[in-house]
């Protein structure tokens, strides 16, 4: 299996992304059609028995993410994370730039299966011709009346990557600092100015008119059983092809190096991927044959994530880059709670102790236990996974520590 | 140039639109400028300190002055592996300032930033929110000598 599954992708610069008609000529719009001939009930149902999870690392189970959503609540939001901040990933960006329209019909599916009629689409700050792509696509989506009474607002965030946290960016539409909650309540029960409201990333909209077109069943057929349908990976790094593919999701990540990527640039020979982002594990030669579904990458402790994928060959310095990573954290620590304000400031410091050849296996063993801290105390995602490239280095790589302590 | 009352007031209607306000603002004049701030938090009903908060918890809002053309270099992990630091060098000699400086002539404001979502062609720098791709070293000096 070498080829490449395209459901999102499909139609990729063969249509305007920011037009409706367009969209329309391909079979768009016809999701929603049949999600608004069925009860919300069985919408959800539909959803639920597709497996979709969700795309933007989580991996929760989208239709039941729906369900917890109260019924007679009077106003109900539906809100699109575009925050993709993870470093290597601009999967989200390539969804909209090819397939706009795919979001809005997936975000109008979510309006009616939880009886909404507004949606935001909260967008990154660094993606400013996304937000004009956006702007046109609804425009357009408006005027030839699919939406129906679905409404859709597109927010800019302002370069914080805490906002990729759903209560954080819920937090940043309202206009506050980007700063998680404490969960519970969760956003499904009292979310964006108190009221039940759905977050899910831009692909998770985008899977839903293809699901409603061909059955629940189908989608579950694609790929991995228990995270069907595809997925999109950007590939970074040190790789012949960086560039984005879907794939179904039991596509291993040797055939994601080596036969869609085209092996290690200049010849060399392979070190470490890292999948999911930033915040992913760096996955050694010996488990390449893993499939990139989420429980597949979770057996072997690393995460599907966004679905980067950053390719590191044999001359690459893993502390070097880990340093860099934790720099990373240390910058966008939104300071709220202390194990992670303070974790990630001693992850980076120790970090660049070792790196800088000043470290000694004391401080490997005192920055796993830090890691153990971080990943059980810390408010949110960002401080719990801020560790895992640390971790997961010194189990994989420990070698390449060991030749820079004292 | 606009008047800043009129930017905020355009905003005002967007419910939790003080960001908005904060990009239209810096659309303008580069940054938000101290009474801009005041101005909005009053607009919004935020005490001028919540306001002050918003405006510095975000990377892309400054209350500091900035150059004409503000330079960001991405420095995580796939531009740092592509070779960032000797780009982020070679634009600090060709400016002569350090990062989080701008230029005498305030025509360059110099930034770090994280990753900007462009990872197929790094290196990656922005200029005014614009990506440029595949940066090397070498072609700093004919990428900003473009900038006027």
């Amino acid at each position: 299996m070498a080829e490449e599954m395209r459901v999102l992708l499909k139609y990729a610069d063969h249509i305007n992304p920011e037009s409706a008609e367009d969209y329309i000529k391909v079979g768009g719009y016809e999701g929603l059609k049949k999600a608004r001939s069925m009860e919300r009930k069985d919408l959800i149902n539909e959803v639920k028995r597709s497996g979709l999870r969700g795309r933007g690392g989580a991996g929760f189970n989208a239709g039941m993410k729906w369900s917890f959503v109260p019924p007679n609540a009077p106003v109900k939001y539906v809100v699109c994370n575009l925050d993709e901040g993870e470093p290597g990933t601009y999967k989200d960006r390539i969804i909209c730039e090819k397939n706009a329209q795919a979001l809005l019909e997936g975000m109008a599916i979510c309006g009616h299966a939880i009886g909404s009629d507004q949606g935001y689409i909260y967008c990154r700050g660094e993606y400013p011709f996304v937000v004009e792509l956006l702007k046109n696509a609804i425009a357009s989506a408006k005027s030839s009346g699919v939406l129906e009474g679905f409404n859709i607002e597109v927010r800019m965030g302002a370069g914080a990557y805490v906002c990729g946290e759903e209560t954080a960016l819920i937090e940043s539409i309202e206009g506050h600092r980007g700063e998680p909650r404490f969960k519970p309540p969760f956003p499904g029960v009292e979310g964006l100015w108190a009221a039940p409201t759905v977050v899910n990333n831009v692909e998770t909209f985008a899977c839903l008119p293809y699901i409603l077109v061909n059955g629940a069943a189908w989608f579950a057929g694609i790929g991995a059983e228990k995270y069907p349908g595809t997925k999109v990976l950007t590939l970074t790094g040190d790789i012949n092809n960086p560039t984005y593919f879907e794939v179904p999701t039991n596509y291993t990540l040797r055939d994601v190096i080596y036969k869609l990527g085209g092996g290690i640039k200049n010849g060399k020979k392979f070190k470490a991927v890292q999948v999911g982002g930033t915040s992913g594990a760096f996955i050694p030669e010996q488990n390449l044959d893993t499939p990139i579904d989420f429980d597949s990458m979770g057996a072997i402790g690393a995460a599907l994530g966004s679905g980067a994928v950053l390719v590191l060959d044999e001359t690459r310095d893993v502390v070097d880059v880990v340093t860099r990573i934790s720099k990373f954290f240390e910058h966008e620590s939104c300071g709220k709670c202390n194990p992670c304000r303070e974790g990630t400031f001693r992850c980076r410091e120790i970090m660049e102790k070792i790196n800088s050849g000043r470290g000694s296996e004391k401080d490997m063993d005192n920055i796993l236990l830090l890691a153990k801290v971080m990943q059980k105390a810390a408010l949110c995602g960002l401080g719990q996974a801020a560790p895992i490239p640390i971790e997961s280095t010194i189990k994989h790589f420990r070698h390449e520590y060991m030749r820079k302590v004292l | 140039m606009a008047n800043y009352n009129d930017i905020i007031d355009n905003c005002k209607s967007t419910k939790g639109g003080i960001i908005e306000a904060f990009h239209a603002l810096q659309e303008e004049f580069n940054y938000i400028p101290q009474e801009a701030l005041t101005e909005a938090a009053r607009a919004f009903g935020l005490s001028e300190a919540q306001a002050y908060g918003v405006a510095t918890f975000y990377s892309y809002l400054s209350v500091e002055k900035r150059g004409k053309y503000i330079i960001r270099m991405c420095e995580s992990a796939p531009c740092h592996v592509a070779g960032a630091d000797a780009v982020i060098k070679a634009m600090e000699d060709y400016l002569g300032i350090k990062v989080g400086e701008t230029t005498a002539d305030g025509k360059f404001t110099l930034e770090l930033c994280e990753c900007i979502g462009q990872c197929q062609a790094t290196p990656v720098i922005s200029v005014n929110s614009k990506p440029i791709f595949n940066v090397t070293a070498q072609q700093i000096p004919e990428i900003l000598g473009q900038y006027k």
